[in-house]
């Protein structure tokens, strides 16, 4: 009845016949747990169906370190828990935020009768794309006005430097990507997979817990000329620490003079200090020099867009010819990868900052969240102090944006999730933005806990 | 945090330039808390302002040697389209719906589902890797009947996908990475952009024989001879419903026996299914070719779009499902797709996910857009019916056009050559593809007799 094997010698009427009598018998014949093919039936077509899977040799891909963190918490029923993985902003009440300037803008778009859903160009909605290009380089940015910028919206910040990376493996000369050490989880296997070969400059210093300035001029230094060299625009991820204005510039004379393509990865403008202008220096003094960079922008956190996945990859060029044939290359990474991108987040953000009172608005929201998080630096600062808590804690209030890179080692962080159930990330980074007022003083026992029962 | 570094620049290049009171407030305006409104000018200022004299240049541009790449050519059909000033012109290019007005049509469901989420207000937080588990279970059960064997065994690995296009580009990282030495076999011709996805994931690929334009249908014999020739254990990529371009599906016998070849070669079946319930206007009907393979225990891998059937073009909302032999393998095989998905965008988008599983999980919702979609498809029948009544009435030669009639979906292959399908474009202002593909979907019935008139003229006067 369960015909012989498939390979030509039993007729399709057999074999369907076959297909159907373990279609009637499917619900005892698979295992729901691993490995379980206790099959009593004689071998099936071809390699399937049975015990034999073409996948068989497709292993469980790790847990992503970082989203499992929340994986952990969730299933903790501590009362006292606290989530400080991933990188969502919190309210002070610990509920994640949805801007009203996003909200209305949302509103208008949804009860616009005229609007459709037609596919947007490869590049993305126009009106976004330029808008998005001012935000980074500036209203008045020469670059933008001289049509040297190609800005193509890009799903966030993950899907602009994808975007950026597979470009620049096809179409430039130096296949070299120096990225920080450390730096965010998937940006290696972003560039990667684009086809990059990733290599690491020094960065964080732990005995400072501070910028390794020599260390990162050294490094880039000594790199092949041309290289492309990935930036953090502000608030560093995970470390919290930027170089200082001068030390941007001297980082710039450098990297012009050994001919490297700077690549920002832009996540967090007007989120790191409270000021669009502020967080977005380093990327116009080399704009303002006149050379050539890439910038990935992400209005996952400056917008809360998080879930909608709005980004934009923007290419200054030597002229606006360049520019041109640029963007008409990305289009071919681009189309091959999604076709073009959603449209729904980018509206948002348009509908946004071409308005002047929803973009006022917008900057006084964002500078609450900034403001929260950086009060809660200053908590959980003073805390420490007033704990006594041994160590220098000063780098909280010194680095900058939504994490802190404690400097608690791994065992350290095991204590806490265990003992105080807080969960991070095993190399010491916490979210600012998933503290409050009233959670500090018990991170601040955790961490007093910790350093002092533990080396 | 960072000094000052407003103030420090102002002795940059640019604002150095500017006359000392200038100079001055240029940096006012900079230290304010308030960024610099962006201006509304930017909307106006489509051409460039000028083009820099780059005599001055100091250095090359690192780009200075790229190519311009060409036009898509599907989508360069629209942009084409938009230039022309003439008043008879019609765009069959772009496979987008349109009413018997030509106008893009936003299905009223979609809008119900949009007003809803507004009103129930909820966060905007990323979503798993994987996507939204609502809509990824509504996904494979709409795909498989939530009765099937496929979903009750928890067989199917579903990740959400951005559309078609990335959904199939995830299925092609994962042949890339899993099955290196395995090829995936197109049909002759296909979606243009088929290539390119596998071509970009480095995955090889290779023609089977499809269309026959001796009958302007399906060349079965070729197709099975050249699926039988591929080496064993390749993917077939099928077009579940409406074959794009062709319109051409085979018949229910033809597919018993697809399946009986690839079953032979333990080949993969590899789905693209963008036309669900939009080229019969059932969601079951559109269904069974992949039901069927699914049922004789095969494993398969199906990518799905909503970009037609629920006219969400835009939000980019698909799926990419592996039906798997197990549970557990699917389980793997998930985590995988999910280690693709994270380096190439980290985690879908949620708009058009929370539309669609909100639509299918309400019954009301779910009752009205399949009505909605039962008259998109019916339009396009209709419009079919009525383009093969104008080309008999018109056409003297004789010549069959009933092939209008049995091909199915969006698309009609029309036979037309590349030089015929220029003369439409520019003689008549018709725009198609090269290949000879119309969209049905952009024609209006008042609209037939002008393109039957344009099509007769091209295939009996253009060689």
């Amino acid at each position: 009845m369960h015909g012989g094997n498939a390979s030509g010698s039993s007729s399709p009427a057999d074999r369907r016949l076959s297909a159907l009598v373990r279609h009637l018998e499917g619900s005892s014949r698979d295992g729901i747990d691993a490995g379980n093919h206790s099959i009593a039936a004689a071998p099936t077509s071809g390699s399937y169906g049975g015990r034999n899977s073409v996948f068989d040799h497709v292993v469980m891909g790790p847990e992503d370190p970082i989203l499992g963190v929340t994986v952990a918490y969730n299933k903790d029923p501590s009362p006292v828990k606290m989530n400080l993985g991933v990188g969502a902003y919190r309210t002070e009440e610990g509920k994640p935020l949805v801007l009203n300037v996003v909200r209305r803008a949302e509103q208008m778009l949804v009860n616009d009768s005229s609007r459709v859903k037609e596919y947007l160009p490869i590049v993305g909605l126009a009106d976004f794309n330029k808008l998005s290009a001012k935000l980074i380089l500036g209203a008045d940015s020469p670059a933008v006005q001289e049509n040297r910028v190609t800005t193509v919206q890009c799903l966030s910040g993950t899907g602009s430097l994808r975007v950026g990376a597979e470009f620049l493996a096809r179409h430039y000369h130096q296949h070299t990507i120096l990225i920080p050490q450390p730096t965010w989880g998937n940006h290696p296997k972003v560039f990667g997979l684009a086809g990059l070969s990733v290599k690491t400059y020094r960065y964080y210093d732990p005995s400072t817990r501070g910028l390794d300035f020599e260390g990162l001029m050294e490094d880039l230094g000594s790199a092949p000329s041309g290289a492309i060299v990935l930036f953090h625009a502000c608030a560093h991820n995970p470390t919290g620490v930027d170089p200082t204005a001068q030390q941007w510039e001297q980082i710039r004379q450098l990297a012009r003079s050994k001919a490297l393509l700077p690549f920002f990865d832009s996540a967090y403008q007007g989120f790191a200090s409270g000021n669009l202008d502020t967080d977005a220096q380093s990327v116009r003094m080399f704009v303002k020099d006149g050379g050539e960079c890439i910038v990935a922008q992400s209005f996952a956190k400056n917008m809360g867009l998080y879930g909608e996945r709005v980004g934009a990859l923007s290419i200054v060029c030597r002229n606006a010819d360049v520019a041109g044939r640029v963007e008409s290359q990305l289009k071919l990474v681009i189309r091959p990868m999604y076709s073009n991108p959603p449209i729904h987040g980018a509206s948002i953000v348009a509908t946004v900052l071409k308005d002047r009172n929803m973009f006022q608005e917008w900057t006084v929201e964002l500078k609450a969240m900034a403001d929260r998080i950086i009060n809660m630096r200053t908590q959980l600062f003073d805390a420490l102090r007033s704990r006594g808590t041994p160590g220098d804690w000063s780098h909280i209030i010194k680095q900058i944006g939504m994490f802190t890179f404690t400097g608690l080692n791994s065992k350290q962080v095991a204590f806490m999730t265990k003992e105080y159930h807080i969960y991070m990330t095993s190399d010491g980074r916490i979210s600012m933005a998933g503290l409050s007022s009233r959670t500090v003083p018990h991170l601040a026992d955790a961490i007093h806990a910790a350093v002092t029962r533990l080396a | 945090m960072a000094s000052s570094p407003i103030l420090s620049l102002a002795s940059s290049t640019a604002s150095s330039a500017l006359p000392c009171r200038r100079r001055f407030l240029h940096n006012l305006k900079a230290t304010s808390n308030q960024m610099t409104f962006l201006g509304n000018d930017h909307i106006n200022s489509k051409q460039s302002f000028f083009r820099t004299s780059m005599s001055v240049a100091v250095e090359n541009s690192k780009f200075t040697d790229i190519t311009m790449a060409p036009p898509d050519p599907i989508l360069g059909v629209s942009e084409a389209f938009r230039a022309d000033t003439n008043e008879m012109k019609l765009n069959l290019g772009v496979g987008a719906y349109r009413t018997e007005d030509l106008q893009p049509y936003v299905l009223n469901v979609v809008k119900k589902a949009e007003t809803l989420m507004l009103e129930w207000a909820e966060n905007k937080e990323y979503l798993p890797i994987e996507g939204l588990a609502a809509f990824n279970k509504a996904t494979a059960e709409l795909l498989f009947g939530t009765e099937n064997p496929v979903i009750l065994q928890q067989r199917v690995a579903t990740v959400q996908g951005l559309s078609g296009t990335g959904s199939l580009r995830l299925a092609a990282a994962l042949i890339e990475r899993y099955f290196p030495s395995s090829k995936v076999l197109i049909s002759s011709p296909t979606w243009g952009n088929h290539k390119n996805i596998f071509n970009d994931a480095r995955v090889p690929w290779s023609e089977y024989r499809y269309y026959d334009p001796k009958t302007v249908g399906l060349d079965f014999d070729g197709m099975i001879s050249d699926i039988k020739a591929a080496p064993e254990g390749s993917f077939v990529l099928l077009h579940g419903c409406a074959h794009n371009p062709t319109g051409i599906d085979p018949t229910p016998e033809q597919w018993e026996i697809i399946a009986d070849v690839i079953q032979e070669k333990n080949h993969i079946p590899f789905f693209d299914v963008a036309y669900q319930g939009f080229a019969s206007g059932s969601l079951d009907k559109d269904a069974s070719s992949v039901r069927m393979f699914a049922a004789r225990g095969l494993e398969l891998l199906i990518a799905q779009s909503y970009s037609k059937n629920l006219g969400l073009y835009a939000e980019r909302i698909g799926a990419i499902n592996v039906v798997c032999s197990s549970s557990d393998v699917a389980h793997r095989v998930k985590s995988q797709l999910k280690r693709l998905a994270r380096p190439m965008y980290s985690n879908p988008p949620i708009h058009g996910a929370r539309i669609v599983a909100n639509i299918v999980g309400n019954s009301d919702l779910f009752s009205e857009w399949k009505e909605e979609m039962a008259s998109m498809a019916g339009r396009i029948k209709s419009v079919r019916k009525k383009l093969y009544d104008s080309l008999c009435a018109k056409d003297n030669s004789g010549k069959d056009w009933s092939f209008i009639l049995k091909q199915i979906g969006m698309f009609s292959f029309t036979g037309l050559n590349k030089a015929q399908s220029d003369n439409m474009t520019n003689k008549w202002h018709v725009y198609m593809t090269k290949d000879g593909r119309i969209s049905l979907a952009g024609l209006s019935s008042a609209n037939c007799e002008y393109l039957a008139d344009a099509i007769i003229d091209s295939y009996h006067n253009v060689s």
